[in-house]
């Protein structure tokens, strides 16, 4: 007698909900100047953002497709709508959001969350934010949390993020790179001052309601010496049948002694393809935190890279991927190490199941400066049946014999031993399963904010009996 | 007495090797049987074929216990029926501490939600009985305990849950003459309390000291070959088993 188990996949049903668009929102879908043009007269971009927009598409144009990793094939860049017209300007009072956005966000849980537990917070539908705010306190420090397109409008910060915007994440980086540069729309701009310590996360919820859409937000945060912030970012999308495609850009600027965590939860429809950049810069001393969940999208490409760039800076990588049927799920970690005395950390897990398949990529790279440095890679996978696969592709590039490289990667199987001895104690089998699988991502879901933490917990618990294959 | 767990001419193996050979054996509530033989004598392979391991195919013959067939029912559902195994390698279980375990076994097996504050009391007796660190029930199950310490987590399973039938898979092996007693201790704790049957696998005279042996099975290549009563697991021990093997 053989029973298979299995472990459900995410209950979809939750953010499976949507609501159907006006056509006369959207631009044309391709990708040309004209419509890069038009995306500019609808935001009324300055003078220095058109010019740099026409150049990333120049060099999205010269650019060849990625190649190295998951296939995307499936995805007709021609069809990609780029922009949607908003439905609504963008808000700082919750009543005013229009009501059918204003209920997707609160089926998702914003601005309940706000009101719980955050600082602040930030919603965008499509391609623009329709909210942003933050409480009063967390103003008065000094702490600027504000959509990047009217901070880029606002003399105050115009030039802060005319020097910082796509320096880290170059155009010419890769094809999404350059594609982000030309096309990018919505996302966040936080800045918190010398010496402010946010207690309390902000946290920014990114969501692709249309169908056959792109989402491209621009995430730059800036940490001045010796601050502390906690950013949590959660991201999703309803299920079409045209693939959609995300392709965002977040750029970190961790100053002398600050210390950033940035924690991202993604759950994409199983038909997006997630194409994101995502790297810090360290100063001195300084510190960043990545946790990272990764649940959703039929192909992620997806490594944030962390450039140590002073003295004792450091970085931790803490991440779990979740594969399943239909999922290619290929991502990483990168770290430089680019000054004496750094150190870098990563911990990852994944697990794969129904098919689904997994690849885990770390690059850690010693410059001749970075003497005295350490790094420490560890990988773990978890497969849960014979028909999905896992992959590990470590490289390490040592430029001095004055560092400490470690490396250590595990794959494997629930093993049948494990089944039985908690079965031994009266566990029943689904259980048992559901038992190992929450413990081999035990210590990465602590990680996670304790809502993720609680839904990821439910999601590997959600039951599995019955079906033979 | 009544019968509690009866085998009636049992096969088992894996793959197309049979490793047991029609096993037949009966035992009654408050008796203590103990199994002894050479390495791969099949000793091991009996004891989790009564437990229900998926490891083993039963090819021949049948279980019972407390009179209804159990020969095809699943680990868990034989562990509800009150029967146990001491595992002789223990798995390390991380991302549940031994403690939530427990409670989550209890609560599986009765059917009933057990109270936080009431578990913990009974768990922190149970272990002062074993003579363990009260922060064990909180690290993960078995998670970097020591050989000796896993031994000690199984016995403490053994007095929480309570079973009507224990099997001890060669817990006492490995372990110095201080932990061999600790373990006596708490089987005696577990005879006290229930009046359970006990079928100990063991390779050492110190742990049935204590205990009052009612029968003793001698098994070779998957088969009994010699029974009598607590003296012949005496004289085994003392003279080895060559002279029983000798006889098939």
């Amino acid at each position: 007698m053989s029973r298979k188990t299995q472990v459900s996949d995410i209950d979809r049903s939750l953010y499976d909900f949507r609501y159907e668009e006006d056509a006369n929102d959207f631009l044309e879908s391709g990708i040309s100047p004209e419509i890069i043009r038009e995306i500019s007269d609808e935001k009324g971009d300055p003078d220095w953002m058109r010019a740099f927009r026409l150049k990333s598409l120049e060099i999205y144009h010269r650019t060849p497709m990625v190649h190295w990793g998951a296939s995307i094939d499936g995805l007709n860049l021609d069809n990609i709508v780029t922009y949607i017209r908003p439905k609504s300007r963008m808000n700082t009072n919750w009543d005013s959001v229009p009501e059918e956005i204003k209920s997707t966000f609160e089926k998702l849980g914003i601005p309940q969350a706000e009101r719980e537990s955050l600082a602040g917070v930030g919603a965008q539908y499509d391609s623009e934010l329709v909210y942003h705010n933050v409480r009063a306190e967390v103003a008065q420090s000094g702490v600027i949390y504000t959509d990047l397109e009217s901070a880029m409008h606002d003399e105050r910060y115009a030039e802060i993020i005319r020097s910082h915007f796509m320096k880290l994440v170059p155009p010419e980086d890769h094809k999404f790179a350059a594609l982000h540069g030309a096309v990018w729309s919505g996302g966040s701009f936080v800045y918190v001052p010398k010496n402010v310590h946010l207690e309390i996360p902000l946290q920014s919820y990114f969501r692709l309601n249309a169908k056959g859409a792109g989402q491209f937000e621009h995430t730059l945060i800036i940490l001045e010496e010796g601050a502390y912030l906690h950013f949590i970012e959660g991201c999703s999308a309803p299920k079409y049948y045209e693939a959609g495609l995300h392709a965002g850009c977040v750029e970190l600027y961790v100053g002398k002694n600050a210390t950033l965590r940035y924690s991202t939860i993604e759950n994409w429809s199983k038909n997006m393809y997630n194409l994101n950049t995502k790297r810090a810069l360290v100063d001195e001393g300084g510190k960043i935190e990545w946790v990272s969940g990764s649940f959703g999208s039929h192909v992620s490409y997806l490594y944030p890279m962390s450039i140590l760039n002073g003295r004792g800076a450091s970085a931790e990588f803490t991440g779990i991927t979740f594969a399943g049927e239909g999922q290619d799920l290929d991502t990483g970690a990168k770290i430089v190490h680019n000054a004496p005395d750094t150190s870098s950390y990563i911990n990852t897990k994944s697990i794969s199941k129904s098919g689904g398949k997994s690849t885990f990529r770390s690059a850690v790279t010693v410059n001749e400066n970075a003497v005295g440095s350490k790094s420490s890679v560890n990988c773990e996978s978890l497969m849960l049946d014979r028909i999905s696969r896992s992959d590990t592709v470590p490289v390490i590039d040592a430029k001095t014999d004055q560092c400490d490289i470690g490396h250590e990667a595990k794959i494997g199987r629930i093993s049948n031993e494990a089944i039985f001895y908690l079965m031994a104690r009266g566990i029943c089998e689904e259980e048992a399963r559901a038992m190992i699988v929450r413990g081999f991502a035990d210590n990465v879901s602590k990680e996670l904010p304790l809502e993720y933490a609680v839904e990821m917990n439910n999601l590997i618990g959600l039951e599995m009996h019955g079906s033979v294959g | 007495m009544s019968e509690l767990l009866r085998i009636q001419n049992l096969s088992a193996g894996i793959e197309g090797k049979e490793l047991l050979h029609g096993i037949s054996l009966s035992v009654s509530e408050g008796e203590t049987h103990v199994l002894m033989g050479q390495n791969g004598a099949g000793k091991s392979t009996l004891g989790s074929t009564i437990m229900g391991s998926p490891e083993y195919t039963v090819t021949d013959g049948n279980i019972y216990f407390d009179g209804e067939n159990i020969t095809n029912e699943s680990a868990d559902k034989r562990a509800k029926r009150g029967i146990f195994l001491s595992f002789q390698n223990p798995i390390e279980i991380p991302g549940i501490t031994l403690s939530e375990f427990l409670r989550n076994a209890l609560e599986q097996q009765t059917g009933m939600r057990i109270k936080l504050w009431e578990h913990k009391k009974k768990l922190k007796a149970a272990m002062e009985t074993l003579s363990m660190d009260f922060s064990y029930a909180e690290r993960d199950l078995n998670v970097g305990f020591s050989g000796g310490e896993k031994k000690k987590a199984e016995i403490l399973q053994l007095l929480m849950l309570q079973p009507k039938l224990a099997i001890l898979d060669e817990t006492d092996s490995g372990l110095d003459v201080d932990a061999v007693k600790i373990v006596s201790k708490g089987i005696e704790e577990y005879r006290k309390t229930v009046n359970g049957a006990l079928i100990i696998i063991t390779h050492n005279t110190k742990i049935l000291e204590e205990l009052h042996v009612d029968c003793t099975h001698i098994l070779s290549n998957g088969r009994i070959v010699k029974e009598g009563d607590g003296q012949l697991a005496a004289d085994v021990l003392a003279n080895g088993f060559e002279k029983y093997i000798g006889e098939v």
